[in-house]
């Protein structure tokens, strides 16, 4: 179980997230919606130690993980970052840098193993030996997802992890996460701005205004209001196929 | 296949590939050996290929055996522990600052290590031209001093680059042009400095950014070595963080990277192994930027390989520049810092065009 506690950011005098504070059970995806500028990548980043937040905590199976060093905080949290540089490096090494915080000093049996398993799982055991620069968006989001399953975290931290991908690669990614959260039994946050596959796929939604939580719960808090109050449009949601869909009128 | 799998300790199909870049490195170590015969066989006094096999293995004439150990022997190892230090650093560089362009020469740190060198030898008496119309050498009287200063050079940059990089944000391709404007700017201090010494200095210093591999001795080669080794040590400790920050800062550290130290001691190593190098034997530009990219080829961007492949290759094309300085007008010694920057200014345009492209 991960606990957010009171986590604020500033940039300068801009406070960026405001005192925000909700928790994720295991097998769970919580999806993180809000504005352009409401402060999602910033609180990912915050509860990840990318930025260090100015007050609050992380908390994961009741290890404050502030207390502890970037590499077994690795050990722990994963990230997907929005964008990925890339270099000349083969989907195998980009896999394998996920065991980075378990390697000593030469890659070990088990490393192999786990790299060779989650690839197999995801489906890019034919890219293998091919060079990331040289894969297609859908792809290429796929490897950086097998990357973070490798570190074998508690915690997957996923920023927009849709946004440069076709209909059916969006699908596809999210199905694999919410999959593999229910699986491994971890704690999936996913940043996420189409509010119909967060319905689809996330299990409670925290909605975020100016920097601080505007609502958090189940799928009962996403309503017309809160879209209204939050994305500042009018909209309504429909249900096809037993699914919700959120119609911008 | 039998040696690829006991170069890479499994039949993984990950590890046969590994076992390539091995294979690569073996290759580029023979390429070395090679490089070193033939700068051993190149002077003025055309010693047999098998005269110096016999030198090497402790017989052959007593003549033969002075050029080789008291003139040719050191300039070789000057030139393998300089293209050695600026390639890793190089190498190095182009990771932690994001950047394929950076490297001591691109972003200033070559020039101002020579104006601290400068500095030193005309106003602190660090190194004085002894009058021999020959050798046209410079002796440091204290050698230490040049490498303090031309480090203090060198570490301003530094500060000053990733000041910029840090602090402002700049993009990568500004931060060239940073370096080009630090460079004008430790230029234009050295020249004023030439401009208020006497003749003998001024030719000291002019003599001495020609860059000549022939003006360390093995005090100054021991140094250049020993902080490359040290330096390669690190490097090498970090091969992972390398490839971690490959794929971006806030990947780095998601990845267990602590950025912010990494980049700070590497450039700092980077510049002082630079810095040593470029104040023993002058200005030698390019091969940090060179030799990296060749081998990036061949092994990728995977710095298990890339360090160590970049140390080779700096020593190898150093080498080569120096054989060419020396046969284009022999008996007469091209300058190889001019030799390294007609190698590496084709290299840096084709590099800009490459990026060009990319966008």
């Amino acid at each position: 179980m991960v606990e957010i506690k009171n986590i604020s950011f500033s940039y300068g005098r801009i406070e960026a997230v405001k005192d925000v504070s909700f928790d994720v059970q295991a097998g769970e995806c919580v999806g993180i919606l809000g504005n352009n500028g409401s402060g999602k990548s910033t609180l990912v980043t915050c509860i990840n130690k990318i930025r260090m937040p100015k007050t609050g905590s992380v908390c994961i199976d009741k290890h404050d993980t502030h207390k502890m060093s970037r590499l077994e905080t690795a050990r722990r949290i994963s990230y997907v970052a929005q964008k990925n540089e890339i270099s000349q490096i083969t989907v195998f090494d980009s896999v394998l840098l996920g065991r980075k915080p378990y390697i000593k000093w030469a890659v070990s049996q088990e490393d192999m193993d786990i790299c060779d398993e989650t690839i197999d799982k995801i489906g890019l055991s034919a890219f293998k030996l091919r060079y990331i620069d040289e894969l297609s968006g859908g792809e290429l989001q796929k490897v950086m997802l097998a990357r973070a399953l490798v570190q074998q975290p508690k915690l997957l931290l996923l920023d927009e992890p849709t946004s440069n991908l076709d209909p059916k690669n969006q699908y596809e990614m999210l199905a694999l996460v919410k999959s593999l959260t229910v699986e491994r039994s971890i704690c999936s946050i996913i940043v996420i701005h189409d509010i119909s596959l967060a319905l689809r796929y996330c299990d409670r939604f925290v909605f975020l205004k100016d920097g601080a939580v505007y609502k958090c719960g189940d799928e009962s808090i996403v309503t017309p209001e809160t879209i209204s109050d939050v994305y500042d449009v009018d909209s309504t949601i429909e249900v096809i196929s037993g699914r919700k869909i959120v119609v911008i009128n | 296949m039998g040696i690829l799998k006991r170069l890479s300790g499994g039949d993984h199909e990950y590890h046969r590939y590994i076992g390539k870049k091995w294979l690569a490195l073996i290759a580029l170590a023979a390429l070395l050996f090679i490089a070193i015969l033939i700068a051993l066989s190149v002077g003025s006094s055309g010693i047999s290929l098998s005269e110096i096999l016999r030198v090497i293995f402790g017989g052959g004439e007593q003549a033969s055996r002075t050029i080789i150990f008291n003139v040719r022997m050191p300039r070789i190892a000057t030139g393998m522990g300089v293209g050695i230090a600026l390639a890793m650093a190089g190498c190095v560089m182009q990771n932690v600052l994001r950047n394929p362009l950076a490297s001591a020469s691109t972003l200033g740190i070559s020039q101002g290590a020579s104006f601290g060198a400068a500095l030193a030898i005309i106003y602190f008496g660090a190194g004085t031209q002894i009058a021999n119309a020959s050798t046209n050498a410079i002796t440091f009287t204290n050698p230490y001093t040049v490498v303090i200063f031309a480090f203090l050079g060198g570490i301003t940059t530094t500060v000053l680059i990733l000041f910029l990089s840090r602090v402002t944000g700049v993009s990568p391709s500004v931060m060239i042009l940073a370096g080009v404007a630090i460079s004008a700017m430790f230029t234009g201090a050295t020249t004023l400095m030439q401009y208020f010494s006497d003749d003998n200095m001024v030719a000291a210093v002019v003599y001495w950014t020609f860059g000549n591999l022939g003006r360390a001795g093995w005090q100054e080669i021991g140094l250049i070595y020993i902080l490359s080794a040290a330096a390669f040590v690190y490097f090498i400790l970090n091969r992972w963080n390398y490839n971690a920050m490959e794929s971006g800062n806030n990947t780095a550290k998601s990845l267990g990277v602590n950025v912010n130290t990494l980049i700070l001691v590497s450039m700092t190593v980077a510049t002082l192994i630079s810095a040593t190098a470029i104040a023993f034997v002058g200005t030698i530009s390019f091969i940090g930027l060179i030799a990296p990219h060749i081998v990036r080829r061949f092994v990728g961007s995977d710095y298990r390989f890339l360090i160590p492949g970049s140390a080779l290759m700096g020593a190898v094309v150093m080498l080569a520049a120096d054989i060419a300085s020396r046969m284009i007008q022999a008996p007469a010694i091209l300058p190889i810092g001019a030799i390294t920057s007609f190698l590496g200014a084709p290299l840096f345009l084709y590099l800009i065009i490459k990026q060009g492209k990319r966008r």
